[in-house]
This record gives structure tokens, sequence and C-alpha cells, in this order.
């Protein structure tokens, strides 16, 4: 597996990341090299063997649909960046 | 005071001997002394430990003390910790004052310990070294110029310099284990779902757990003992009770059976490490138990593998630091777009953008496959070969880490052969099985570990195992030079 600058700055923006310029050839090679030793999987047969995503085979529990939660936004807004009136605020989206 | 394990100061703490005031304070004039250039710290929370430490005190006069009531811990800053920042030795977070506690910080508080301050780590729990956190790294008390392990090397090291008496840790390839062989402590990863996941930052939610680190195997099973238990808030909690983790630290090994693999006692071994772990196999003989040859035949597979699940869990959840909410948050971004990339590139590092820039990929459309569910059934292999394993034997065992420290920069820039310091660990956390790492000799002045694992729930075995070999050994007893 081979990747390119382009590549590389597809997956950042992807990823919503912004990395400099000058790094990419790093990032090229080293995810190159990641990906290059993950190729090592290629070499088992997995056809038919279904995938683990748990490894006591457990599944999510459901609780019942009821407010468990106190209302704490002024204190869980106390660290954000910018709020006005219990709001996020961003960049304006729509002009 | 700083050579007492966690079981005889709480012992102490019963009789009178000390106050939990008086120890708390004699661990802040050592941490005040000997950190510095260790930099096992991020935050020292020294008003709050002698309040709580004053508590502790009136709690245990009132008579209403438990085993842990008084006794100082590090906590690795990967643990929300309400009013206390909690950075994940990210800058992303480095302005993060955590509005709750994660149910470990609760559970440590209920049971009166009392908290010194938050441990440094790899940014994001993202590496073996403790070379990416923001705040510098670590160093082995053993060797300054070597690494102490990680994820959870300032932890490990904090126990190793007797600046704690025990300390909490993370693993999701090994960051307790491997840190813990490195700097000559006890460390036990509990099988996936017995330690909740609830304010434990997300690094990669299908391997992470929680777990002690400690001197001696009797002090893991007691700080295992207060971290355990279900918890409604994490969904993979599993509910099951907790055991008496002490109970069974006495049992005699006769006739127990180790299985150990061809596949971890190959040729990536260095030989020091691996004669030290022949010694205590032999030991593990004198004790009465047998050892088995097993195989696990995909073991090669492991570590491919973790680098696809880990990366893929790691880029969705740390899509939540957006700068939105809470964190880091670029000057004047120019639109939204600007800002997220812009607040994303400066907070996080560059193995933390590696793993996210990976994870993407081998999530992205067309490569879902061909990687993910990939590794995913590889997975499945690699559980399976565990499964069949713990029919014939009781417990597995090999080295932890195939060096002993390396030193610091010698593999920053090759991330894949410092992926490989974790090929002993990583399977296990796929698996979701429990192991535990237990000092076990020296190779030039570096300690040396050995790795036991267990089957599912086993936690209780692998503490009767450790402690066992350590009433024979004293390795767990020796003190780095500079710090006795």
């Amino acid at each position: 597996m081979e990747l390119d600058d382009a590549e590389v700055k597809k997956i950042a923006h992807l990823a919503r990341l912004g990395i400099d310029p000058a790094d990419i050839p790093e990032y090229v090679r080293n995810l190159t090299d990641i990906l290059s030793f993950v190729e090592q999987l290629n070499k088992v047969d997995t056809a038919g063997v279904p995938p683990l995503a748990h490894p006591l085979d457990a599944s999510q529990r459901l609780r019942a649909d009821v407010v468990t939660e106190t209302d704490q936004r002024a204190e869980f807004q106390s660290g954000a960046p910018l709020v006005e009136d219990g709001l996020y605020l961003v960049p304006k989206v729509i002009e | 005071m700083q050579h007492k394990t966690l079981a005889e100061l709480s012992a102490g703490l019963d009789s009178g001997d000390y106050t939990s005031e008086e120890l708390t304070t004699a661990c802040l004039e050592r941490i005040e002394r000997l950190n510095g250039p260790l930099n096992c710290f991020i935050t020292v929370t020294a008003e709050e430990a002698l309040a709580a430490a004053r508590a502790a005190d009136a709690r245990r006069q009132s008579g209403k003390a438990g085993p842990l009531t008084g006794i100082p811990y590090a906590h690795k800053d990967i643990f929300c910790t309400r009013g206390v920042r909690t950075s994940c030795a990210s800058r992303m977070l480095d302005n993060f004052i955590s509005p709750y506690d994660a149910t470990v910080t609760q559970r440590l508080a209920a049971a009166g310990a009392v908290m010194l301050g938050k441990t440094n780590m790899d940014e994001f729990a993202m590496g073996s070294s403790n070379e990416t956190s923001y705040y510098g790294p670590v160093r082995n008390p053993w060797n300054q110029d070597t690494v102490p392990g990680g994820s959870s090397g300032g932890s490990a090291a904090a126990v190793a310099a007797r600046l704690v008496p025990a300390s909490t840790g993370t693993d999701t390839g090994g960051s307790i284990r491997q840190p813990a062989s490195l700097c000559g402590v006890t460390g036990l990863k509990p099988t996936y779902g017995r330690v909740s996941r609830y304010g434990m930052i997300a690094f990669a939610s299908s391997l992470d757990q929680g777990g002690p680190i400690t001197r001696t195997a009797e002090d893991a099973a007691l700080l295992l003992e207060a971290m355990a238990g279900f918890d409604e808030r994490d969904s993979t909690s599993v509910d099951q009770p907790v055991e008496d983790y002490r109970a069974g630290l006495g049992n005699s090994l006769k006739g127990m059976k180790i299985g150990l693999p061809a596949e971890y006692f190959d040729g990536a071994v260095d030989s020091g490490v691996g004669d030290a772990v022949e010694q205590a196999l032999e030991e593990f003989r004198r004790l009465g138990a047998e050892t088995v040859d097993i195989r696990l035949p995909h073991t090669y597979l492991s570590v491919p593998t973790y680098y696809v699940v880990a990366p893929a869990e790691c880029s969705s959840n740390l899509s939540r630091f957006d700068g939105v909410r809470f964190g880091h948050r670029c000057q004047d971004p120019q639109d939204l777009e600007d800002m997220y990339k812009r607040s994303r590139g400066e907070g996080f590092g560059a193995e933390v953008k590696r793993r996210i820039m990976i994870g993407t990929y081998a999530l992205s459309a067309g490569y879902y496959d061909a990687y993910y569910l990939k590794a995913q059934q590889a997975r499945h292999l690699i559980r399976d070969d565990f499964r069949q394993a713990f029919e014939a034997v009781d417990v597995i065992m090999g080295p932890t880490t195939p060096t002993p420290a390396f030193r610091l920069g010698e593999k920053v820039d090759d991330p894949v052969t410092m992926y490989l310091s974790d090929v002993y660990t990583i399977a296990v956390n796929l698996a979701g099985l429990p192991g535990l790492s237990v000092p076990a000799g020296f190779v030039d002045g570096l300690p040396v570990g050995l790795h036991v694992i267990g089957n599912y729930f086993d936690e209780a075995r692998l503490l009767n195992v450790a402690h066992q070999y350590q009433q024979v050994s004293d390795w767990h007893t020796r003190v780095p030079e500079g710090f006795e």
C-alpha cells in the first residue's frame, strides 16, 4: 500500500485535521509504513469467520426511556470556548 | 513510610501509628523533592489531598474506615476528576476542568482513598513510551535515560520511585502491563467490562480497561476490589459480583497448569529477558505448578489487527474534540471548517493525528471490508486461540515485553517499531482477557516483567499466582538508586 500526497490530504480533510504542508512527506512515509505492516492480515483466510465486535459476545443493554440526569447545562458550558444565552457559538454557517 | 506497601500502610493507619494527614504530607513532600526530573505528574492536588486525608482520619475515628480509607494514590490523567484539570496529556484538554467524576474516581473517593494528583501519560493513551505527552516525557527511575513505558508511564514510574504506594492506569494494548514491566512494579488489566469506563476518556472503546498499578499483588487486589463493579452508566460494564480478591491469595499453586505458548518464546525475545522468565517459571515449578507447551497460532495477527481496530475506534471517539463544547479552540476561525481543522490540528500531537488518519482511512468508503471487517474477523481467530488454550491450562505465561526499557528517543521516529513493543500484551486486549505483569528480575539494571494471562473473570487467580511468586522472590522489593 503506497499513499501519496493527495491521499494524505484527502484523509486529513475527511478527519477535519489541519496538518502543516511541511509535514506531509512524513505522514506519507509513516502512514504507508503502518498500512504496509497491517497488510499482514491478508495472509490469513477469514472466509466465513464472523467479525468479533465484543470479546464476550455481549450485546448492548437496554434501559427504560426515562430522564435520569438533572439539568447541569450551566456547569457543562462553563468550560466551553464560546457560549451565549445557553447556546454554543460557532462561526456563521448560513449567510 | 515510603517503603511500606499499601496493605502495610492500611494496617499502620488502623493501629494509629500515623494519620492519613501525616502519610499524605510525607507523600507530597517526596513528590516535591523527587518528581522534578521524572515528570510523573501533570497536576499535583496538594490542598484537595490534605482535605481528603483529614476527612479520612475523621472517618477512621468514627469506626467507618475500609482498607483504602486514608491511603494516598495517584490517578492517571485519563480519568475525569470533578473540579480538577483532566488533560489526557493533550494540548486539546490543557484547559479542561472536568464537570464530573469518572466512576472509578467516585468509587475510590467513596472508599476514602486520597488522590494526590494526576499522572503523566502518552497523549490520549496513544503510545508505549510516554514520549507523546504534551507535558513532556516521563523518565524511568531505574535509568533516567530510558523510557518508563506507556501509556500509563507516570503511574508506573511514580510507584517504582516510591512517590506513591499505588496508582491507577488504563490498558488498551498493554498500557498498564508494559510500563509496569519496564518500571519493575505490578500491574493488572482486568477482564473487559470488569472496571467501568464511564468518565475514562475513550481511546478504543472495545479494548480500553482500567486497573491498578502497585508494588505487590496483594495491593493490586485491594485496589481492584474498590475499582471494579457493575456500572449502569457504562453500556459494556458486566453485571457480575466483585470477588474478595484477597481471600484466595494464599492458595497453593500445586497442580496448577501453566501454558507456555511457543509464539511467546521465539527469537524476538531479548536473551536476558528470556533467561529471567525461564528462572521465574522454574520457581513456579518448585511451587508445584506444571508447565505445558501450547500454541496460539494466530499471535502474529495481533499487532496488525490492533493497528486497524484501535485507530478506527480512536478516529470515531476523538471526533468529539471539535472546539465547540470543550477543549482547545483556535484563534479567529474564518469559518466552521477552518475552526474544526485548526482546533484539531493545533490540539492534537503527531501520534494522535497519525492514528486518527489511519482509522479514518480504514473506515472510509471502499476500504471498510479490506481493513476493519478483516481485522474484526482476525480478532475472532485470536480470541478462539485463547478459548481453546484455556480448555487445557489455568494460566498462560511469557515475557510482558520483548526487551527491557529502551532509550528515550530510540523509537520515536519509527511508529511500527514502537508498536511491536506491545506484541505480547495486545492479543489479551483483543480477546478481552485479564492479564498481569509481575517483576521477575533485571537485565543490566533494568526490570523484567513476567506476563500472566488468565481466563475471563479469573483476576483472583492471577493475583494468587503473583502473590505466591512474591512470597518466594524479592524483585518487587528492590528500589531504584536515588529513591531509597
